[in-house]
């Protein structure tokens, strides 16, 4: 019998990082991308200025950064504007955004999706019903297929 | 247009003869069968049986009448007719992946096979051995590459890849032809340089097209957009994000409008605008039956609701031609300057002939510039 039977060590290699035809994504300088101004927002939200106030959380999003702390913090204020609007007004909301708008929005959402807290996915579920609308199935393509995502 | 159903299997790749009464096709197995137009009916005349996998690619040169084909066995052959049969050649690629699409240059001395080895294989004819041989384009290709399409001048090669980009080559093969003049995409052409290199848009390229000029190449990716970079005019390429399922393929029917079609099973017509560079969404190519409305009970209505959550008495039947997704599109008539009529095949087997003009005057709003 070989020797080797005991160990199973080499089970748990990762084989794919030994790859030297290993596609690495292009590094774009994203050390700068801090997320959306969480001060603005928040004075924002405070004066009743919903609309503003998506419109400052869509700035700057974390996209190009590998720090998982700035895209969280990113996620939770984004979070908390979408969450503070009235459901009849979110359909005016989205028709204010422009395209990129509505896909970095999307972006979001299905972030948001991934961890759900209380209420955030019924809230959620009634923006991805009104982005849908506005973007079409080509916003959902996108945010499967973007390689840098919030 | 019209509309006929070869199979019942995906059409996994055709092409057309010259004169357009032969069309080859794939359909999906290891052969190639060869049906003529009779009439209405397509009656098939040939089987082409040499390949061992699945055929990706087929393309037919008008002059010279030869068909080549390659396919996943990471083989490609070139059909000559002799009398009344089509004799193999074998091509050896030196790839060590399937290939995955195949095109005739425009002269007809070379073609160039795009594997999933991440590399382009070009094959001229080598008189002295009587034999083809190739060569490979391979830096800087990082993954499959899945579309391939030549400019006009014989030279310059367009290659969508999976690494999300979409290139342009020189395939300039010294033995074969002359140096080629200076293009709109530059001048200095020796073989696998890269005279452009797409950014901006994410995603698969799934097909790529040279404008009839040459000076324009469109893209269309999986991430749902469509792109026109132009030559000369470095770092401007105009997307398009459409709001429909991913396009697979991509064609101009002239210098300035694109037919694309993809997974939503119809053909989407594009304007691009030079001045403002600029693409923009032109129309829908596809004229749905006119279903006749039922009304629907309130027992229906009521079952709708139970079973799908919704009143809507709209059937879960797709209203295109095509009823799954559209896999290639090919030009007919009138070449890419001034296109008559195109043709699309898709998975589900069926082949439609659009004829632009009729398509013209049934959507008003239509206007191919």
């Amino acid at each position: 019998m070989s020797k080797n039977t005991v160990s199973d060590r080499f089970r748990k290699v990762d084989v794919d990082e030994y790859d030297e035809n290993k596609f690495v994504d292009e590094e774009d300088g994203g050390e700068n991308q801090l997320g959306p101004d969480e001060a603005e927002v928040d004075s924002l939200i405070r004066s009743g200025n919903l609309m503003g106030a998506l419109q400052a959380v869509l700035k700057n999003p974390p996209i190009n950064t590998k720090n998982q702390n700035v895209k969280e913090r990113a996620e939770g204020l984004v979070l908390k504007v979408l969450s503070s609007f009235k459901t009849s007004d979110i359909e005016k909301a989205v028709q204010s955004l422009d395209k990129t708008g509505v896909d970095l929005l999307m972006k979001y959402i299905y972030r948001g999706f991934e961890k759900p807290s209380d209420n955030s996915s019924a809230i959620l579920l009634q923006w991805h019903e009104k982005a849908l609308s506005a973007g079409g199935v080509g916003s959902i393509v996108r945010v499967l297929t973007a390689r840098k995502t919030v | 247009m019209s509309y006929h159903s070869f199979l019942l299997e995906p059409i996994s790749c055709h092409a057309w003869n010259k004169d357009r009464t032969q069309i080859a096709l794939c359909p999906n197995n290891h052969e190639v069968h060869i049906y003529k137009k009779d009439g209405s009916n397509w009656n098939k005349i040939h089987v082409l049986k040499e390949h061992n996998g699945q055929v990706t690619g087929i393309d037919w040169a008008p002059e010279s009448n030869r068909i080549v084909t390659c396919g996943t066995d990471r083989n490609a052959y070139v059909w000559t007719l002799k009398g009344d049969a089509w004799k193999p050649t074998l091509v050896i690629l030196r790839i060590n992946r399937a290939a995955r699409c195949v095109k005739w240059s425009p002269k007809e001395n070379k073609f160039a096979v795009g594997s999933g080895s991440r590399l382009i294989s070009v094959c001229y004819f080598e008189q002295d051995n009587d034999w083809w041989v190739c060569k490979h384009i391979k830096k800087p290709i990082r993954s499959t590459i899945l579309c391939l399409d030549w400019h006009p001048n014989n030279v310059l090669l367009a290659a969508g890849s999976c690494d999300f980009k979409c290139r342009i080559f020189s395939a300039y093969i010294k033995e074969v032809e002359e140096k080629p003049a200076p293009t709109a995409w530059g001048s200095k052409m020796p073989f696998g340089e890269v005279m452009f290199e797409s950014t901006g848009t994410a995603g698969w390229v799934h097909g790529v097209c040279f404008s009839d000029s040459g000076n324009r190449v469109a893209w269309a990716s999986h991430d749902s957009t469509v792109a026109v970079a132009e030559g000369g005019k470095t770092a401007v390429c105009a997307s398009l994000t459409s709001e429909t399922l991913p396009l697979l393929c991509v064609t101009f029917i002239t210098e300035n409008s694109l037919v694309a079609a993809g997974h939503d099973c119809y053909p989407v017509l594009f304007v691009y605008d030079s001045n403002k560079a600029a693409l923009s969404f032109g129309g829908k190519l596809d004229i749905p039956k006119q279903s006749a409305q039922k009304g629907m009970s309130a027992r229906e209505r009521f079952q709708n609701l139970d079973k799908k959550a919704t009143t809507d008495s709209k059937e879960a039947v797709l209203e295109s031609v095509h009823k799954n997704s559209i896999s290639q599109i090919s030009i007919l008539n009138g070449g890419k300057a001034q296109c008559a009529k195109f043709c699309t095949t898709g998975m589900d087997g069926g082949m439609t002939i659009w004829d632009v003009k009729t398509l013209e005057s049934a959507m008003k709003d239509l206007k191919i510039v």
